[in-house]
């Protein structure tokens, strides 16, 4: 019964995106996203409220892969680091600083972007498979880095940090569930517009450009370097921002919950969402929280089988994403009406 | 100095290790042109497999031979029944389903043989060679079986046709398709041949680290390590990458102070990037000409 | 008249008995997942990722109930045992407490695993002033009545456990000189700093390293660790670690006076696998009985332990000491519900379970008993060392207590 809200704001939310297809209801579209998600803290309990936020926070975070693998075609198995960093930054600055939470969320983004870019800088040599495997090999690491004792002081080594849930300013009449689920709509959504925009502008363009011919874009005079490391950076700054929200939700940061397992997820939402639909990263964000409990609901013993069984059929289904595929099968559907 | 000998050999101990992981790698690599993140799992499950044949009391290397066996079938299924309806997907849903494929193995094991640690005896037995204790038997047949298994991976593809086969498979699929090799059933075979070396490598790992659903997971990722600072198109070089990783890291561990011991994996990441840096196919890789 | 009193006096003691029981009828209370016919249990373990050894105690803590359930439950009320997976990742487990919390409205949450994860959820229960009952981990953080009032653990907490070995040393080799094996985390900070605030500056401790619960091997530590001349040996480490570090060990010929600690206690998940040959003369403390140990081989506890196992849980691992952990903390969980009777608040839960006095259960070691009190929040401290002989462990020394928590 708790459900029921829940599978109503999916059936709207599906049709909220599909609306967003259709280039001349855009804003529409939006707006009607923007309704439905306002409306849902007063009708769902607190716990639904929470699972949403986090869905939204993983949303962010694999818009940022996305625009890294999707849309500049660098694979990335390594942004439960950056995501890590956002979130301890977040942290730190909360524990040590005395900085309140919505100051912590462009610092987050800025040391992400840099260290995002700075990694980006060796890894332009390094080509499909073997980015794969230098960002898979800076996943597995970033616990470990953050466990360590020069570290430890900041990070609180193993025991982490536990942070306090911000209440609503102003004396608004949310609680404290409530208020964060708006700021991070909020934000998520600002992110989404300046995605969207970034996609659609030249530069996005010249991002998809060294995507998928490299040497043409060289050619036509598109700085690839400079390029490639930016979108690193920048993708780092997304998932950095998306970890920040997420220590805010979770009210707690420690080096296990960062393991290369986040890494994998954020990958997997990235495919299942779609490789390259901005709008898709929204059901990448709702598989990897709710089809693990799914999961396990049906099977205590095998819950893992499952998860991977479900998986499989989702790729083999729907190879190129939901989000791909929505908009597929409404091109097709619209053949005839346009 | 004798600090430095014993760790060294300790190192090439478990480089070892590292080095018959990389070998499965990069064989599945050689097929597939990808890699295979389930690669542990599947070697984990035939070593259980193993490990429960010898629960109903075969003989050690009846066990181990039929293991080796029953992972080359299991290998070659999975490739058709998993990997070929979506032959023609993007890259990236691969890989996707080589993550389900790690969760679904990872559960099925734990499922069937539970969490805790069990023991794999080793064919090598557990005395120290050389009286000195300096390495011990079992450290030193598992470098003797990755080497044999190199050389006669070495052999396979030089001088046998299948071998030839799949190495045009893999190179140029639709040239080896107009020459009438029949590179669907190549790609399988890479797969079975992949999952055998891998189960060897399981049943050589297991007496050291103990049998349990996780064993091999960070291994993977040194495994990995050794694969392509070796360069993942040549054997030779990923069993080489192997034993450097595992003497390198060692060293390391013991030798650099403060941050060597509580920084390991970093150390792995700092070798593969730096590596790759310097020569971006690895030592002995070869470079990979695609025509514009 | 006459004709009234016959049914007067029957009356009087009706209404007298009445009166008695008002107030004890009355005190039928309730709060969220108790009421009249059922108490609901939350439960959060790691049933996948790198801790899933730890998810048999979950397994065998529902066959457990399952078996209170079918002999007519808790003062005639069945037991709804929720339990979930975290897969060892504290965000996670915060996830899972708040969905048993809010969505499943558990009475209380007992036994999660972890100390990180532990932590993650403490503020929130203790906001929400939901019971965090016999937290399953020893980190000393957990017995902070002052702070969290709502949190409490159960086993022996690592740094008592460290001071035992570090007051043995002192008493039986004062001359001697440590070495140290620890996981780089807390369990194995914290075994440490026992050890040293009970030797203090009076022993050496030679070498102390650690190693990640993702390292392959710890075989280049006890090379090291050989190679600085200890002759003590402080193996701080979780099962597989622990038998790889017995194991190496003997390989190299290294035979120090061997302390393990009693995590990795288990002569089926450790000891054997190590090898029984190298496990000889190695030194723990314990405080359950291990089933694989033939002294306990007529013990009426154990013999009701095995029955227990064979009918509810036949696929639970007999050699595993985790499942008697698991039965032991469940009945530490079933004795404080019996003693709330009717009154199922959770304050009232926290009432009995900081007022245990001298709790004996079948499958502690004779002697160790559950103790706590409102500023006591340890009901364990007592450890017995042990010596494995090759097939049991031998009983030296009395019990100790490692005196942390202020006693009662």
């Amino acid at each position: 019964m708790n459900t029921r809200p829940l599978w109503i704001r999916i059936v709207a939310a599906i049709g909220a995106v599909i609306v967003m297809v259709l280039p001349r209801r855009r804003l529409a579209a939006l707006i009607l996203v923007i309704a439905v998600a306002s409306i849902l803290p007063f009708t769902v309990k607190n716990f639904i409220l929470f699972q949403m936020t986090l869905v939204i926070v993983y949303t962010v975070a694999i818009l940022g892969l996305n625009i890294l693998t999707g849309i500049n075609g660098q694979f990335s198995l390594g942004h439960s680091a950056f995501y890590a960093v956002g979130a301890y930054t977040a942290a730190i600055l909360m524990e040590h600083g005395g900085v309140a939470y919505y100051w912590t969320l462009p610092a987050a983004g800025m040391v992400c972007f840099v260290s995002g870019f700075l990694f980006g800088l060796p890894a332009l040599r390094l080509e499909g498979v073997y980015l794969a495997l230098a960002t898979f090999a800076l996943a597995t690491a970033t616990p470990q880095i953050l466990k360590s004792s020069p570290l430890e002081p900041w990070t609180g080594g193993v025991q982490g940090i536990i942070l306090n849930k911000p209440d609503a300013p102003l004396g608004l009449p949310l609680n404290p569930d409530q208020w964060l689920y708006f700021f991070t709509l909020a934000v998520a959504l600002l992110m989404f517009i300046g995605a969207y925009n970034l996609v659609n502008s030249r530069s996005g363009r010249a991002m998809m450009a060294i995507r998928d011919n490299p040497i043409a874009a060289r050619s036509m005079g598109i700085p690839v370097e400079l390029y490639k490391s930016l979108t690193f950076g920048l993708s780092a700054l997304f998932t950095g921002v998306a970890g920040a929200l997420g220590a805010l939700a979770i009210q707690f940061v420690a080096p296990d919950s960062f393991t290369f397992l986040l890494s994998v997820a954020l990958f997997v939402g990235l495919v299942v969402g779609g490789v390259g639909s901005i709008a898709g990263t929204f059901f990448g964000g709702l598989f990897i929280l709710f089809v693990p409990n799914i999961a396990e609901h049906i099977s205590k013993g095998l819950a893992g089988a499952v998860f991977g069984i479900i998986l499989i059929l989702v790729i083999y289904l729907i190879p190129s994403g939901l989000g791909g595929t929505i908009r597929l099968f409404l091109y097709r559907l619209l053949q005839g009406t346009r | 100095m004798e600090l430095f000998l014993h760790q060294f050999l300790a190192g090439l101990a478990t480089g070892g290790i590292y080095a018959l992981m990389a070998l499965a790698i990069v064989m599945i690599y050689q097929a597939i042109d990808s890699l295979n993140f389930a690669q542990g799992e599947m070697a984990m499950f035939s070593t259980f497999i193993a490990w429960q044949l010898l629960q109903w009391q075969f003989p050690f290397w009846a066990a181990f031979f039929l293991t080796i066996a029953i992972a080359f079938v299991g290998g070659f299924v999975i490739e058709r029944v998993v990997f070929k309806p979506i032959r023609h997907a993007h890259q990236l849903a691969h890989i996707v389903v080589f993550i389900a494929l790690f969760a679904i193995i990872n559960s099925m094991a734990g499922f069937l043989w539970d969490f805790s640690i069990k023991n794999f005896p080793s064919p090598f037995g557990s005395h120290a060679l050389f009286g000195q204790r300096l390495i011990s038997a079992h450290d030193a047949g598992m470098i003797g079986v990755t080497l044999l298994i190199l050389a006669l991976l070495y052999g396979f593809f030089r001088y046998t046709r299948v071998g030839l086969s799949m190495r045009a498979a893999a190179a140029n699929p639709e040239s080896a398709r107009l020459v009438g090799v029949r590179v669907g059933r190549m790609v399988a075979l890479g797969w079975g041949m992949a999952a055998a070396i891998g189960s060897v490598a399981g049943m050589m790992i297991a007496p050291v680290v103990f049998l349990e659903p996780n064993m091999m997971t960070s291994i993977l990722l040194y495994g990995f390590a050794g694969a392509v600072v070796g360069g993942l198109t040549s054997p030779g070089g990923a069993v080489i990458g192997g034993f450097a990783v595992g003497v390198i890291e060692n060293l390391a561990g013991t030798f650099v102070p403060y941050v060597g011991r509580e920084l390991k994996l970093s150390i792995a990441l700092v070798l593969i990037v730096a590596v790759l840096t310097v020569k971006p196919s690895g030592l002995l890789g070869e470079r990979t000409v695609h025509r514009v | 008249m006459a004709r009234f009193a016959p049914r007067l006096l029957p009356t009087a003691m009706l209404g007298l008995a009445v009166a008695w029981a008002g107030p004890a009828l009355a005190q039928k209370k309730y709060d969220t997942g108790a009421s009249d016919t059922e108490i609901k249990i939350g439960h959060i373990g790691p049933y996948s990722g790198p801790a899933s050894a730890y998810g048999a105690i979950g397994k065998t803590i529902a066959a457990y109930f399952n078996k209170v359930n079918a002999e007519g439950g808790i003062n005639g009320r069945k037991i709804n045992f929720i339990t979930y997976d975290d897969g060892y990742s504290p965000p996670k487990t915060v996830e899972q407490a708040r969905k048993l919390v809010e969505s499943d409205e558990v009475l209380l949450i007992f036994n999660s695993l972890g100390t990180a994860h532990n932590a993650a959820i403490a503020r929130y229960m203790n906001s929400k002033k939901v019971p965090q009952l016999f937290v399953a981990t020893g980190a000393t953080r957990f017995g902070d009545p002052v702070n969290f009032p709502w949190t409490m653990g159960w086993q022996p907490n690592y740094q008592s456990e460290g001071r035992v070995y570090g007051k043995y040393v002192l008493q039986n080799h004062p001359n001697g000189k440590i070495a140290i094996l620890y996981q780089n985390d807390d369990y194995g900070k914290d075994y440490i700093k026992g050890l040293k605030d009970a030797i203090g500056d009076k022993i050496k401790i030679v070498a102390e390293l650690p190693y990640e619960a993702t390292d392959p091997t710890i075989d280049s530590q006890i090379v090291s660790l050989k190679a600085s001349g200890a002759d003590i040996f402080f193996n701080v480490a979780t099962p597989k670690f622990a038998a790889q570090a017995i194991r190496k060990a003997a390989e190299i010929g290294w035979k120090p006076v061997h302390l393990l600690n009693s995590v990795s206690a288990s002569i089926g998940s450790v000891l054997k696998p190590a090898g029984i040959e190298a496990a000889k003369g190695v030194l723990t403390s314990s405080y359950l009985k291990d089933p694989n140990d033939p002294a306990w081989k007529d013990d009426a506890a154990m013999k009701e332990w095995t029955a227990f196992m064979q009918k509810y849980h036949p696929d639970g691992d007999r050699t595993n000491a985790f499942t008697v952990y698991g039965y032991l903390v469940a009945q530490s969980l079933e004795y404080v519900l019996k003693r709330c009777g009717d009154d199922l608040t959770r304050e009232n839960v926290m009432k009995q379970a900081t007022n245990l006095k001298n709790v004996e259960l079948g499958l502690l070691l004779p002697g160790v008993k559950l103790n706590t009190s409102p500023k006591d929040y340890f009901p364990l401290e007592q450890l017995q060392m042990v010596r494995f002989n090759g097939e049991s462990f031998e009983l030296f020394g009395p019990i100790v207590a490692g005196d942390i928590g202020g006693g009662s």
